[in-house]
């Protein structure tokens, strides 16, 4: 028998590090771009928001602190803080709970054309957030959009201005985000309710439980661990609201639908002189208000694991 | 996840019997309210591109109707040439290919190796990804056109290619990272009796493995992009002719306030290929969406 001649530990080493050399290789691609353009400005940002700098080409001078006194000292700061979260409040619920009930009539095998009506309800999540925004500007118009049009027909013959009151405005936006976003919610429920397995429902009927009943003890207590996740994902989403909110208000009529990430927009691009240590401070404290949601996630997947083995 | 887990599964029809079509009833009456209500969810698409055909004074004397008295097709021809939505649109499909081509490229590499090897560094990588997993743009925006401006690249499509390629997300990694560790050593182990080398194996076997994670990165990623709006605002402030859609819409606004029809046309153009994709390859999108839940 002519066996292999045996390979020495030297021979080993020099594949292993030929391999290592690969891995390297293949990694590089996301180290240089992600390492430039998300981890680099993680770490930037704090270093900007210790500095004076009134535009990308001018110098920076080390202030400390004072940038974040200052941001904490401004009531537009709370105020777009207070939007976002009331923004949130508004949206997710509805996301959430909606979508929900759409999906559970969905799901089931006996509706006609589901298919077709998932398509249709999904539909807005793929257009363009930024256009959507400056269509819904004209769809809301008081004087001749076709909402108002629509209310006049109704009886209602002073048009009501939507975008026009910064109380108002918000909720409009709010209605307008939730439709937009809506399908994915309804997409994620879908997934969770397929998971659930058909056979449990089928055991139920034949013992003649109620609609309720099922949805009460079968359903719901399975979907608990998808709430978790889902919750998370919808909140975090809610973060990314900068698109609809600039085409659609400019955060206006005075700061109503200013969200944070508006806020730092305006100070570090819309404004004549542009105060970037400053938006800095406000984008890292930002940042750290969405690194809370980032834990509540990991806590939330961990969560749901264990529900999920529980209820095994 | 396949197909059948997201169309409705079929049940066995029971033997008809009169009572069948009666018990139906309530369905189709959902049936009804959900046309209903689906037919008021898609009515702002149905407005804008209603209003695209219509004259400047129809769209303004406002109503509530969508078939114009006139079709003014004119307005296309408007919103392409002067207000400049064809060079948007060319913006728009150079800057999201190619980020599509980034971000699939990089993203299959690591999670090859972030799936399939252990090596000195490889838990410090995938807890950093794990760290910035959702990174909102606002956040880092500042640094990213600093940086840009020091490279060069600030007000460039370059620029705004690689910043759309190096910030998108890292979930599309940790997928790729989840398929690849799940196939059987049995594969390339073949592959390497026959003398095949680490690139070899990776693009013979494996990539070609994972075409259903491509194709659901590549149209995930490449509505991202064609929809972005945020860092192609800011790309394109001193230079309007790299604009992409989204950003020139916005301009469009700005510009010709009283434009609605132009306006409308615009929209229309803007948005039609991206529902065109979705509606010929839904299953990829809303697999990859519900693929955020499941894992």
């Amino acid at each position: 028998m002519t066996a292999a001649p045996p390979r020495g530990p030297r021979d080993r080493n020099a594949a292993l590090r030929r391999r290592n050399l690969w891995i390297w290789a293949f990694l590089m691609p996301t180290v240089v771009l992600y390492g430039l353009y998300t981890v680099y400005p993680i770490i930037a940002s704090y270093w900007y928001s210790l500095v004076e700098w009134n535009g990308f080409e001018a110098e920076q001078r080390f202030v400390g602190i004072s940038n974040y006194e200052a941001v904490l000292a401004d009531p537009g700061f709370w105020n777009s803080v207070w939007v976002t979260v009331v923004f949130m409040l508004l949206v997710a619920p509805a996301r959430i709970v909606l979508s929900l009930l759409l999906a559970i009539v969905l799901n089931s095998p006996k509706l006609p054309f589901a298919a077709l009506f998932r398509t249709v309800y999904f539909l807005p999540v793929v257009t363009t957030t930024a256009i959507v925004g400056v269509v819904m500007q004209f769809i809301f118009d008081p004087s001749s959009g076709p909402i108002n049009a629509a209310l006049q027909t109704l009886g209602q013959s002073k048009g009501i201005n939507f975008l026009g009151e910064s109380g108002l405005a918000l909720l409009t936006v709010s209605a307008v985000y939730v439709w937009k976003f809506f399908g994915i919610t309804m997409i994620y429920w879908l997934a969770a309710l397929q998971t659930i397995p058909r056979d449990l429902y089928e055991a139920a009927t034949i013992d003649g439980a109620s609609a309720v009943r099922t949805f009460r003890h079968i359903t719901l207590p399975l979907l608990m661990p998808f709430l978790l996740i889902i919750t998370v994902l919808t909140i975090e989403d809610t973060f990314r609201a900068f698109d609809l909110m600039q085409s659609m208000t400019g955060g206006g009529p005075f700061f109503g639908t200013e969200v944070i990430e508006i806020y730092i927009y305006r100070w570090a691009f819309a404004a004549s002189i542009p105060q970037l240590g400053f938006a800095s401070a406000a984008a890292v404290l930002f940042g750290l208000f969405v690194m809370v949601f980032g834990f509540f996630q990991l806590w939330a997947v961990y969560a749901a694991r264990r529900l999920r083995e529980a209820t095994r | 996840m396949s197909t059948a887990t997201i169309a409705t599964a079929k049940v066995p029809r029971r033997a008809r019997s009169p009572w069948a079509a009666l018990r139906r009833l309530p369905w189709w009456g959902a049936v009804l309210l959900l046309a209903l209500l689906g037919l008021l969810w898609i009515y702002p698409f149905g407005w804008m591109v209603s209003a695209s055909l219509k004259s400047s004074t129809e769209v303004f004397s406002g109503g509530v109707g969508l078939w114009p008295e006139v079709f003014v097709w004119e307005n296309y021809a408007r919103a392409w040439d002067d207000a400049g939505f064809g060079r948007y649109m060319l913006n728009t499909v150079i800057v999201t290919l190619a980020t599509v081509v980034i971000v699939v490229v990089r993203c299959a590499l690591c999670g090859y190796v972030l799936g399939r090897y252990r090596f000195p560094g490889s838990r410090i990588i995938v807890g950093i990804l794990v760290a910035t997993l959702f990174v909102p743009t606002g956040y880092t925006i500042i640094p990213i056109v600093k940086l840009s401006l020091e490279l060069g690249v600030l007000n460039s499509l370059t620029g705004m290619i690689l910043a759309l390629g190096g910030a998108a997300n890292v979930s599309f990694i940790l997928i790729y990272a989840g398929y690849f560790r799940q196939l059987p050593k049995e594969l390339e182990e073949a592959a390497i009796m026959d003398g095949a080398g680490f690139f070899r194996v990776f693009w013979t076997i494996m990539l070609p493995l994972s075409m259903p994670v491509t194709a659901t990165v590549a149209l995930l990623t490449f509505l991202a992009t064609w929809n972005a709006f945020f860092l192609p605002l800011v790309f394109s402030f001193s230079r309007p002719e790299l604009r992409t859609l989204s950003v020139g819409m916005q301009a469009f606004v700005g510009e010709n306030a009283t434009d609605w029809s132009g306006m409308a046309a615009a929209g229309v153009i803007s948005i039609v290929p991206i529902v065109a994709l979705f509606l010929f390859l839904q299953r990829y999108f809303v697999e990859g969406i519900a693929g955020a839940v499941k894992s």
